[in-house]
C-alpha cells in the first residue's frame, strides 16, 4: 500500500506541473494584457500616455519572454504563497481567493455527497426491481438530467422558486444576512439557498450514477454465488447488501475521479447564474478583463485541488480493492 | 440500409428451393436497430432538426435581425381557427391574434394584451423576406406565416428589440447542431488517430498518449475551456470565433474516443485475421483500415452519435456565460444568454422556455439515438 501510495503521488508531480504551465499559457494568450484593457477603459477620460503605460508595465513584469514571466510566478507562488496581485482589485491574489475556493470545494463536496445518497438506493431498486415502474421512472429522470444543461437547470428553478415559492434567489444567504455574523438563524437561512445549487449541479452527476449502479448491479445479481447464499436461506435483503451490492460498489467509488472534475466545473457554471460567492463570477469577471494572475490563480488551485480529489479516489480505491494495488 | 427482400412470388417459375436470406452485418445491426422504437423514432426527429437547419429561412417567418420598436419582449401570440365576424357566426380562418399594448396600473407598466380586433391571418407558403435557399437559390416564400408581408406574427414571442424568438430558434439550429457535427468529425480524427497510434504500437508511445489522456480528463474542463474561449477577440469575424470555439469544444470528445479505439486495437492486434492480413505482406496502414477499423466501425459511430450531444451542450454553456459565440451570430447558446438574469426571465419566460426546450429536446434524441445504435452494434446485447 505504501509503494502504490508512493508512486501514485509520483505520478502526480508531472500533471501537477503541466497543469501550471498549461494554465500560464492560457491567461496568456489573449492579445495584449491588462492595462490594455485600462488604457481602454481609460480612453473616454483622456487615457493614459505611453510614459506610465511603461512604467506599469515594467513594475508588473509585463512584456517580458514567457518563460521569464512564467518562472516569476510559479516561483512567488512556491516559495512565497505569493500569488501576484489582482490588477482590477488592487489587491494581493491571495487576499481574495480562499473564501471563494472554499465555497466552491464545501458545494462540490456536499454534491458528491447528495449524488451518493440519490444514486445508491435508486441503482439499487432499479436493479432489483428490473423493468418495474419505478425503474422506468428512473431511468427517465436519468435521461433528462443528462439532457438538461446544468445553468438551464438553474434558470427553471430559480423562475419556479421566485414565482410560485417567493423565495428570493441568488447568492447563499438572504441580503439581510450577508455581513451578519454567523448565527443560528443565519446557518438555517443558509441552509435554504445551498440546497438548489446542490440538486443543480448533482443531476448530471445522479443520472450517470444510477445507470452505472444499476448495470454494475445486474451483472452481479444473478450469478451462481448469489443463487448458493439464497439456497442457504439468507434474508434477501442482508444477502443483497452483503454480496452483489458490496461487489458493485468497486467501479462505482472509483466514478469519484471523473465526477468531480465535472462537479467542480459545474459548480463553476451554476455560480454565475445563481450569482454564488464562489469561483465562478469572480473567474468569469477576471478572464473578461484580463485580470491574468487572478484568472490564472484560480483555474491553477481549481485544477490541483481537482487532482488531489482525483488521487484521493484512487487511494480510496485501492485500499478498498486490493487487487489494484499489485497492478 | 433496406433488407435483402427475396421475393418468392416473381421468381418461382425457375427454383423453388431458396436461397437462404444472407444479411451482412450492416443490415443486421439496420434491423436490430428498427426495433429499438425509441432510438428509431429519435432518428427521424434527428433527421428533422437537421432538415430544419439546412432550410432554416424557408421556416423562418422573420428576418432574424429585423427589430421592432413596437414589440419589445411581446408574448408569444395565439394561433386560432375560427373568427366571428358581426352577425356572430363563426368562420374557418387560420389567424394569430394581435397585440396591444396595455398601461399595468398595478405594476406600472406597459404591458402587452390581446386585441380581439386586430386579426393577422396566417397561410402556407406566403411571401416574406429574400433569402438564397442552401445559399444559392434566391426566393422570398416561406413555409408558414402572416398573408399580408407586413404583418408581424411571434409564435414564441419577442426578445427585448423586438426580434422573433421563432425564427431565431430556426436559424439558431444551423449553428448549434452543425457545432455538434464538426467538433465530432475533428474530435474523431484526433482519438482515431491517436487511439489506434497507441493501441497499434503500444510501448512508451502508448505510455505517453495515455498520460496525456489521464492529464485532460483529471483537471475541470469548464475553467479552462472559459481561459481558452476568453482569449478570443471580440471583433474577430464571427466564421473564425465559430471555428476556434468548436476546436475548444471538440477537445472533450476525443479522449474517451482514443481510449475505446485503444481498447479495441488492444484486442484485435492478437486476433488470427490480422496475423495472417499481415503475414499476406500488407502495411501497418492497410491491415489497419482495411481490416481493423471495418471490425469496429459500428462501435465508433454509436459513440461519435453520443458525442454529439456533449458538444452541443458545451457550445450552449460557453456561449450562455458570452465566451463562446458572440452576437449576431445565432444560436440556441447566444439566445438563452438573453435570458441570464432572474428578471428578464419573470418578465418574459418564453425567453428561456422556447430555446430551452428545443436543447432538451435535441439532446434527448440524439442520446436515444446513439444509445440505441450501441445496443444494436453489440453483438452481444439481447
Amino acid at each position: 500500500m505504501f509503494a502504490f501510495l508512493l508512486r501514485r503521488i509520483f505520478y502526480m508531480i508531472p500533471t501537477v506541473i503541466l497543469v501550471s504551465i498549461v494554465t500560464f499559457l492560457i491567461i496568456q494568450l489573449p492579445p495584449g494584457d491588462y492595462l490594455d484593457t485600462l488604457a481602454a477603459e481609460l480612453s473616454d477620460q483622456g487615457g493614459l500616455d505611453s510614459g506610465t503605460m511603461e512604467a506599469l508595465r515594467e513594475q508588473y513584469g509585463l512584456g517580458q519572454p514567457f518563460f521569464v514571466q512564467y518562472w516569476k510566478w510559479i516561483t512567488g507562488i512556491v516559495m512565497q504563497g505569493d500569488f501576484g496581485l489582482s490588477f482590477e482589485k488592487n489587491l494581493p491574489v491571495g487576499d481574495l481567493i480562499w473564501d471563494r475556493l472554499g465555497w466552491t470545494f464545501a458545494i462540490s463536496l456536499m454534491t458528491l455527497l447528495f449524488i451518493w445518497a440519490i444514486a445508491l438506493p435508486i441503482g439499487i431498486y432499479s436493479a432489483v426491481r428490473k423493468y418495474s415502474f419505478g425503474d422506468y421512472a428512473a431511468t427517465f429522470f436519468g435521461f433528462i438530467g443528462l439532457a438538461v444543461p446544468n445553468f438551464l437547470l438553474a434558470l427553471v428553478m430559480m423562475y419556479v422558486a421566485f414565482k410560485y415559492f417567493g423565495q428570493s434567489v441568488g447568492g447563499l444567504v438572504s441580503p439581510e444576512y450577508l455581513d451578519a455574523p454567523w448565527t443560528w438563524e443565519k446557518y438555517v437561512d443558509l441552509f435554504k439557498h445551498i440546497w438548489m445549487p446542490i440538486v443543480v449541479v448533482g443531476t448530471s452527476g445522479a443520472a450517470a450514477l444510477i445507470r452505472i449502479m444499476r448495470a454494475n448491479l445486474l451483472d452481479e445479481l444473478y450469478r451462481p454465488y448469489v443463487v448458493t447464499a439464497r439456497a442457504k436461506g439468507m434474508s434477501e435483503f442482508q444477502l443483497l447488501m452483503r454480496y452483489p451490492v458490496r461487489v458493485a460498489l468497486n467501479p462505482f467509488l472509483s466514478t469519484i475521479g471523473w465526477i468531480l472534475p465535472t462537479l467542480v466545473s459545474g459548480e463553476i457554471i451554476v455560480a454565475v447564474v445563481m450569482n454564488l460567492p464562489t469561483t465562478g463570477p469572480m473567474l468569469l469577471r477576471a478572464l473578461l478583463v484580463q485580470d491574468m494572475y487572478l484568472a490564472g490563480s484560480l483555474i491553477l488551485i481549481v485544477s490541483l485541488l481537482t487532482v488531489l480529489g482525483t488521487l484521493i479516489s484512487d487511494l480510496l480505491l485501492a485500499w478498498i480493492d486490493p487487487r489494484i494495488r499489485y497492478q | 440500409m433496406t433488407l435483402t427482400d427475396t421475393s418468392p412470388v416473381s421468381d418461382n417459375s425457375k427454383d423453388t428451393n431458396l436461397v437462404p436470406e444472407l444479411l451482412g452485418p450492416w443490415s443486421l445491426i439496420w434491423r436490430k436497430f428498427k426495433r429499438h422504437r425509441l432510438a428509431y423514432f429519435s432518428l427521424w426527429f434527428v433527421g428533422f432538426i437537421y432538415l430544419m437547419a439546412l432550410f432554416g429561412e424557408f421556416l423562418t417567418t422573420q428576418d432574424i435581425n429585423e427589430t421592432n420598436r413596437r414589440a419589445p419582449f411581446a408574448p408569444p401570440m395565439s394561433v386560432q381557427l375560427f373568427t366571428n365576424d358581426e352577425s356572430g357566426t363563426s368562420q374557418f380562418l387560420l389567424h394569430a391574434r394581435g397585440l396591444k399594448l396595455e398601461l399595468n396600473e398595478e405594476e406600472r407598466r406597459r404591458t402587452f394584451v390581446e386585441d380581439p380586433d386586430k386579426i393577422i391571418p396566417l397561410g402556407f407558403f406566403v411571401e416574406g423576406y429574400d433569402y438564397k435557399l442552401l445559399g444559392l437559390i434566391p426566393l422570398n416564400t416561406h413555409l408558414f406565416g402572416a398573408k399580408n408581408p407586413r404583418d408581424r406574427v411571434y409564435f414564441f414571442g419577442a426578445d427585448r428589440l423586438g426580434r422573433d424568438i421563432y425564427s431565431r430558434i430556426v436559424m439558431g439550429t444551423r449553428v448549434s447542431m452543425s457545432i455538434g457535427l464538426v467538433g465530432v468529425a475533428l474530435s474523431m480524427v484526433i482519438g482515431i488517430s491517436l487511439g489506434g497510434i497507441s493501441g497499434y504500437y503500444g510501448g512508451w508511445i502508448d505510455n505517453i498518449i495515455q498520460r496525456l489522456i489521464e492529464f485532460i480528463r483529471s483537471i475541470p474542463t469548464i475553467p479552462l475551456w472559459m481561459g481558452l474561449a476568453a482569449a478570443i477577440p471580440l471583433g474577430w469575424p464571427p466564421l473564425r470565433t465559430y471555428f476556434v470555439v468548436t476546436v475548444i469544444v471538440s477537445m472533450i470528445g476525443w479522449t474517451s474516443l482514443a481510449r475505446e479505439v485503444r481498447g479495441k486495437f488492444l484486442s484485435l492486434r492478437k486476433e488470427d485475421f490480422v496475423t495472417a492480413a499481415r503475414l499476406d505482406g500488407l502495411t501497418d496502414w492497410e491491415v489497419i483500415r482495411r481490416h481493423m477499423v471495418p471490425s469496429f466501425s459500428s462501435h465508433i459511430i454509436a459513440s461519435l452519435t453520443l458525442a454529439v450531444p456533449l458538444m452541443i451542450l458545451a457550445e450552449t454553456s460557453l456561449s450562455f456565460l458570452g465566451i463562446g459565440l458572440q452576437p449576431p451570430t445565432v444560436s440556441w447558446g447566444t439566445l438563452l444568454k438573453e435570458a441570464q438574469n432572474i428578471r428578464t426571465i419573470i418578465q418574459a419566460p418564453w425567453l428561456l422556455i422556447a430555446p430551452g426546450t428545443m436543447i432538451v429536446m435535441a439532446v434527448l434524441a440524439l442520446n436515444f439515438l446513439g444509445d440505441g445504435l450501441r445496443d444494436a452494434a453489440d453483438p452481444n446485447a439481447h
